[in-house]
């Protein structure tokens, strides 16, 4: 098990873990709704499947909000 | 300019901040401000900006007043049902500061009339509910080199973040709209009201901040907070250099309309019925 960090909280995960699987492993409800930075640099959407996840990384996965007026 | 008597005692809680004083408020007070929607978080920002003497306040909106409206846009009363929005606002911006010029715009924000109208204005708020607009404001507003607030809520959860030209935009943390048929409708959604004047209170300090030059924006930075929790939580961010409006390679060089998600195209209908 690798120590890792998501949105600030610690996390133990299998690595190397794809970020599609992060994803999927933290439920997030609609993936196609969400934005993630890995060690402070966005990972292109096409780039979630190649990208593995290791030991001391730190994802931040944002939102799409739209909110407001109606 | 010189404030008579009642400016002073109006704006004597700004001028004795020391870091505003006579001319940050005099800042403020020249200041124009186009505010992009009268809802949610229009109405927060709007109420304040009037009440801090924003100079010039521009509103754009192309709906009604609905029922539904009144759990959280609070610029809007119960007799207001059906009068534009934007007309609700001026009437409530001149009720609370009549130093206010309001330039009001009862249209929707399209990528043909936004380069047009931003450039008339010293920064812009987006209080829109709708992502096509979203992006429409960050691309016109990169594109114009033209400072703006983000602000998007959702459920119990907000989000925030300032550009300024040469900070990250919302592009460089959210590369392009999500799929229409992904977000959530707005009646499925819900947001609880009082998150509204939470994200559009910092919006609205984020401006005068920006008018009076006072402290650090929240660029290069995206806040977001729960309701639930009530955890704030602040990531950092920086230029993306695969952003597709700022980026080394942009790719969006221009304005597009990008498609609306149903429950707009339906409650634009329904105000077509309205009227």
């Amino acid at each position: 098990m690798s120590k890792i960090s998501v949105n600030g909280k610690a996390q133990e995960v299998e690595t190397p873990i794809s970020i599609t699987d992060l994803i999927k492993l933290n439920d997030v409800a609609q993936p196609e709704m969400v934005s993630i930075q890995l060690n402070g640099q966005f990972v292109n959407r096409e780039e979630f499947d190649s990208t593995q996840v290791s030991e001391g990384d730190e994802l931040d996965f944002l939102y799409f909000m739209g909110g407001g007026s109606i | 300019m010189d404030f008579t008597e009642d400016q002073i005692q109006r704006y004597s809680r700004h001028i004795l901040l020391q870091d505003v004083g006579v001319e940050g408020q005099e800042k403020i007070n020249n200041g124009k401000v186009l505010i992009v929607g009268a809802g949610g978080l229009g109405a927060p920002i709007a109420l304040y900006l009037a009440a801090a003497g924003v100079g010039t306040i521009g509103i754009i909106d192309g709906d009604v007043v609905d029922l539904s409206n009144l759990q959280r846009q609070v610029i809007h009363f119960t007799p207001d049902v059906n009068k534009p929005k934007v007309i609700s606002a001026k009437e409530k911006i001149n009720l609370i500061n009549p130093d206010v010029k309001v330039i009001t715009y009862q249209k929707l924000l399209t990528a043909e009339n936004a380069l047009e109208i931003i450039q008339e204005y010293d920064f812009v708020v987006d209080g829109t509910d709708n992502f096509p607009v979203k992006f429409l404001i960050n691309d016109a507003c990169v594109i114009a080199k033209k400072p703006f607030s983000h602000g998007g809520i959702l459920r119990f959860d907000g989000q925030t973040l300032t550009y300024v030209p040469g900070s990250a935009c919302y592009r460089c943390l959210f590369h392009s709209p999500p799929p229409p048929n992904a977000v959530p409708t707005c009646s499925q959604a819900g947001v609880l009201g009082a998150i509204a004047g939470m994200l559009g209170t910092i919006q609205a300090a984020e401006v005068l901040k920006y008018l009076t030059g006072v402290g650090d924006l929240l660029t290069n930075r995206l806040l977001t907070f729960n309701a639930k929790t009530m955890e704030f939580r602040t990531i950092k961010s920086k230029p993306n250099d695969n952003c597709p409006v700022c980026g080394s390679h942009p790719t969006v060089t221009g304005l597009v309309d990008y498609e609306q998600a149903v429950c707009d195209i339906e409650s634009h209908r329904k105000k077509k019925i309205n009227e």
